[in-house]
Parts: structure tokens; C-alpha cells; sequence
């Protein structure tokens, strides 16, 4: 076995049916969509539908053209090839925005406008914008709103950009990235926000590079890694194959016999040792060990999400 | 719900976008002019030149030449630093992007940080006005004060092309630094800093290439001192060729980067 058949483990998976809501015509969708810069394909041949009221993770590696996808919905950049159509329209339509919320990788924001002028700015792009103080309320920017962007703290800069997508009141909203340099507990508020959000039944594209936060909140996960869906599936769906172990062992047993044990997905000759990838990491030990008394230097180990990636990636090329 | 999701574009009616210019303009001006940088070297190198060269040992004529010249100067400085490096800037930082990805039409954009401009270059305009009256012993009628505000503030337009040409053409990180390089001189050999008169025969020669020696010289009519036997009409005819060349030409660099972007 290969790293092909660890990656076509996720795709075999059905790929449509995962929430009740993610039917009927999808509210945004990218349609055989190649987009290359010079020679660089940052997407490749890609398909991806939002359907109303679900959370979608994009979830890939840094460089896998996760952004790109969001800067092809949002109407940012035209695709090479294929089409990009959102509520219907071509978003490149300012007016198709209207309906859009966005939160991107901004690094520096215009300091010398305080926290309340910057909503107040982005209310007047919206024909039905939220009132100031709701947005400061579900941005938890309370008490800073006469505070200059440039004083902000980290988190709270997030914040304010996490605001700015909102205060359309927009039925579709891409966050890039969004707690990308927060603490662990203003990333847990902000997920409890998205998770709000959703239930109002707004419908979200977040791209990350945690699996973590593409557990916590998506109700579909689509792996992305070199312009290419590596795999797509409910968070459950893809945990299982990337929650599999890893075992390092040194082992008498022939390397066949544990190809077959059950939910082995790899077995790889490193140096004197055995490097196992199963999904049933407990089982498989209990196999090992009771077939061979000898076995020493037991490992083991979760993979990386970029163990797996790697796998994935390893997969496309080959 | 699902009958809420293919959103037809609205028609928007004329007091959204006003609305959108309005407070975009609002904005703006504040954020700049909290931008102490770039607030006190807009406003501040005019003044501070024409309180040392302007105003010095009662030289009325001075005082009334560089007047027209400094505001000039002023509005020139506004418009480069204002969008040329303004606009670089916020494209580096990805701010622009979101800007973009709002429903807001990229034109008030544009619009708002040209009248930004020209609102600091009025301050400018105001304060030599003031020190030209007071200390310099200018007397002007009020039909010339306002017509020099007017061709100062006019200046805004065939310098915000400008500015926004180099914002495109500008390596992001350059900085200030590369726009003072077009800046400096150019105002220099346009006769903005001294008569073109005193200048070397070969940059007298050079100076009607140049959109600033255009302008300087409409401003400079006012009181007489604009080069004789040219016409102000030719200058408005230059200065709008100016317009539509840099404009063209920002034009043909932003399609070009739209579509390898």
C-alpha cells in the first residue's frame, strides 16, 4: 500500500448529503475552476458548492489555494478558466456584495480611525446594515469603541475585521483565516460567534489550517492541498482517517502479514524499524505484540494534519 | 430561506451612493488628517518654505510670487503622497482588498481620496493666504483670492492621476522616498521653489513637459508673474492632456495587473 490508497480513503467518501440544509441549489459555487498566476496553478480543475446554511472548512496546508478560492468567490480575481457564480450572479457585480460578508488576511488596518468610525464607514456600503451596537456586540468590541485601531490589541484587531464582515448583515460570509494569531480563548469566543451566526442561517466559508477549528465548527470539511480537493466530507469523516496512528516498531513479522491486519493503511521499512499507519492503532498493537514476543522500541504516535496532507499531497503528484 | 438566495441585483437609488461618498470622503479626510505624517509635510514644508523664503526681508514681490507657487506645491505634495503612497499602502496591507470585496464601487474610492487632497491643500492655501496677507503685505482683491483657490484646488484632479499612475507603479515598500524623487524636482524645475527665469537654460527649456510648470504657471497669472507671451488657455489644454495621458496610462497598468492577478 501506498500514500495513494491512505488518500483515497477520503475519497471514496459520498461527497453530498452531510447536513439537511445542504440541498437544493447551492448559494455559491465555483465551477471547474483553474486559476494560474504565470506558471503557478493555485487551483486546478476545482468544483466547490456552498449550499444555504452550512459551515464549510476549507482546510489545507499554507500555499494549498485556499485564498485563492475565496478571492474567486468574492470576485476579487477572474478565474483562468471555469466559472464563479454566487446568489446567481457574477461576483464581480459590486451589487452581488451586497448580500456578502467578508473577513480577510489584512495585515494593517487605517490606525488613525477609532473602533465606532470604522463600522460606521462599512454601515454606509450596505443598502440594510446591522445597527452599530449589534455589530459591536457580536464583534465584543464593548468598550472600545472610541478606541483608534492603531491601539488595538492583536485579538481585538481580529475582532474589529471579524465586525466589518458582519455589518451588511450578510446571507453568506468567508472568513480567511480568522483567528489566526488570536489566544486560544478569544478563538473559542469567536467560533461560539460563527456557531451563532449559522444558526441564524447564514452560510459560512471559513478556510483554516487547523483541523481543530474545522471540527469545532464545520458541518463539511474540504481538504485542499495544491489547487486540488484532496478529500471532502463531514469533520467525523475526516478525522477518522487523520485521527489514524502511526506505530514504530521493530519487528521479527514478515511486513506482509502486517499489511494484513485490520485498518492497516501503510507499512514502511524505516532503517531497521517498521513504520505502520493504521486507523486502529490498539488493535493493530495487540496483533503485533501477541505475534511477536520480541518486538521492542514500540511507538506511537498521532500524525500531524501535516503528516496527512503530506500524504495527500504525495498522492496528487504521483 | 431558499427563496431568499439568488439576490437580484437591486436597484440602488442615488442617496445610497451619496450616502457612500459622503461618509467615505468623511473618513478619509479625518484619517488623514489624524496621519500627522503625512498631515504636517503636506501642510507644513508649504508653510514653513514661504515663512522662510516667502516672507523674509519684506520682499513683497516674493511674498506674492511664491504665494501662487507654494500652493501649487502644496496641492502637488497632497495628491502624490496622498494616493500615490497612500493607495501602495493600503494595497500592501490587504486593506484595499476588503475595501473591494464591499459592496462599494471602486470609483468613491478614487473620489473620496482625491477631494481628501484637495481639503488639505485648501488648509495649505488658506494658511499662505493668511501669512501672505498679514506678514508678506500682499494685497489681493477677493476675486483673486478665490481664483487662486479655485486653480489650486483644480489641481487636484491631473494630480490624483498622477498619484494614482506612481501608487501603481510604485514598489509597495518604497515608500515616501521614491515619490519625493518625482516630487522634488519636478517642482523645482517647474519654477515652484524660484522664477523659471533663474533656472539653467536647459531645465527652462524642459519645464513645459512637465504638468507642474502648467499649473504653476496658471497660478502664477494671478499676479502677473506667469511667463509672457504664453496663453492660459494653452495651460488648461496641457494640463487636461496631462489628465488624460496619466490617467490612460493608470488605466493600462491596473488592466494589465488585473489580469495576471
Amino acid at each position: 500500500m501506498t500514500a495513494t490508497t491512505f488518500a483515497s480513503g477520503f475519497q471514496i467518501e459520498p461527497l453530498t448529503h452531510h447536513t439537511a440544509s445542504a440541498s437544493g441549489q447551492p448559494i455559491a459555487r465555483l465551477h471547474s475552476v483553474t486559476k494560474r498566476y504565470g506558471h503557478v496553478t493555485a487551483l486546478d480543475n476545482l468544483n466547490l458548492s456552498l449550499y444555504p446554511g452550512e459551515i464549510v472548512a476549507l482546510l489545507g496546508p499554507n500555499g494549498a489555494g485556499k485564498t485563492t478560492a475565496v478571492r474567486l468567490l468574492l470576485g476579487l480575481i477572474a478565474p483562468s478558466h471555469g466559472s464563479v457564480r454566487v446568489m446567481g450572479n457574477d461576483p464581480r457585480n459590486a451589487e452581488t456584495r451586497i448580500n456578502i460578508g467578508a473577513m480577510l488576511q489584512v495585515t494593517r488596518v487605517p490606525e488613525t480611525l477609532r473602533v465606532r468610525e470604522h463600522i460606521d464607514l462599512f454601515r454606509s456600503y450596505y443598502p440594510n446594515p446591522l445597527p452599530a451596537s449589534e455589530v459591536v456586540r457580536i464583534a465584543r468590541l464593548n468598550g472600545l469603541e472610541d478606541t483608534y485601531y492603531g491601539k488595538l490589541s492583536g485579538g481585538q484587531k481580529q475582532r474589529i475585521l471579524f465586525g466589518l464582515a458582519l455589518v451588511g448583515n450578510p446571507s453568506l460570509i468567508f472568513l480567511d483565516e480568522p483567528t489566526v494569531g488570536m489566544d486560544i480563548e478569544s478563538r473559542r469566543a469567536l467560533w461560539e460567534q460563527i456557531r451563532a451566526l449559522a444558526a441564524e442561517g447564514k452560510t459560512i466559508l471559513l478556510t483554516t489550517h487547523y483541523l481543530e477549528e474545522a471540527d469545532a465548527l464545520a458541518n463539511r470539511i474540504i481538504v485542499i492541498g495544491k489547487g486540488k480537493i484532496l478529500a471532502e466530507g463531514r469533520p467525523s469523516e475526516i478525522k477518522h482517517h487523520v485521527a489514524g496512528r502511526r506505530i514504530r516498531c521493530i519487528t521479527e513479522l514478515d511486513m506482509d502479514f502486517v499489511r494484513g491486519l485490520r485498518s492497516v493503511l501503510t507499512v514502511e521499512r524505516d532503517r531497521e524499524a517498521i513504520v505502520i499507519k493504521a486507523i486502529e492503532a490498539e488493535h493493530v498493537v495487540y496483533e503485533l505484540m501477541r505475534n511477536d514476543p520480541t518486538l521492542r522500541n514500540l511507538e506511537v504516535s498521532a500524525p500531524g494534519l501535516e503528516d496527512a496532507f503530506l500524504a495527500l499531497t504525495g498522492s496528487v503528484e504521483s | 430561506m431558499a427563496a431568499a438566495i439568488v439576490v437580484h441585483p437591486q436597484s440602488l437609488d442615488l442617496r445610497y451612493y451619496l450616502r457612500i461618498i459622503v461618509q467615505e470622503t468623511r473618513y478619509e479626510f479625518l484619517k488623514m488628517l489624524r496621519a500627522k505624517v503625512f498631515s504636517l509635510s503636506s501642510i507644513g514644508f508649504p508653510v514653513m518654505f514661504y515663512l522662510i523664503f516667502g516672507l523674509t526681508n519684506h520682499h513683497v514681490e516674493y511674498a506674492r510670487y511664491l504665494l501662487a507657487s507654494y500652493s501649487c506645491f502644496g496641492m502637488v505634495g497632497a495628491s502624490l503622497f496622498g494616493l500615490g503612497a497612500g493607495i501602495a499602502m493600503e494595497r500592501a496591507q490587504g486593506w484595499l482588498e476588503l475595501k473591494q470585496a464591499s459592496p462599494m464601487p471602486r470609483v468613491v474610492y478614487l473620489v473620496a481620496k482625491t477631494v481628501t487632497c484637495a481639503a488639505i491643500a485648501l488648509i495649505t492655501v488658506a494658511c499662505l493666504l493668511i501669512l501672505g496677507l498679514t506678514l508678506g503685505g500682499v494685497t489681493m482683491s477677493i476675486f483673486e483670492v478665490v481664483k487662486l483657490i479655485a486653480i489650486t484646488l483644480a489641481g487636484a484632479i491631473p494630480f490624483s492621476a498622477m498619484g494614482l499612475l506612481i501608487s501603481f507603479v510604485l514598489p509597495p515598500n518604497a515608500g515616501p522616498g521614491m515619490i519625493n524623487i518625482i516630487y522634488l524636482p519636478m517642482s523645482f524645475a517647474s519654477g515652484l521653489w524660484m522664477p523659471i527665469d533663474l533656472l539653467p537654460h536647459w531645465i527652462q527649456k524642459l519645464a513645459p513637459t512637465l504638468p507642474t510648470y502648467h499649473y504653476a504657471q496658471l497660478a502664477l497669472n494671478i499676479f502677473g508673474y506667469a511667463e509672457p507671451g504664453t496663453s492660459m488657455s494653452l495651460h488648461w489644454e496641457a494640463l487636461v492632456g496631462f489628465t488624460c495621458l496619466l490617467l490612460g496610462a493608470a488605466w493600462l497598468v491596473f488592466t494589465r495587473s488585473e489580469a495576471k492577478a
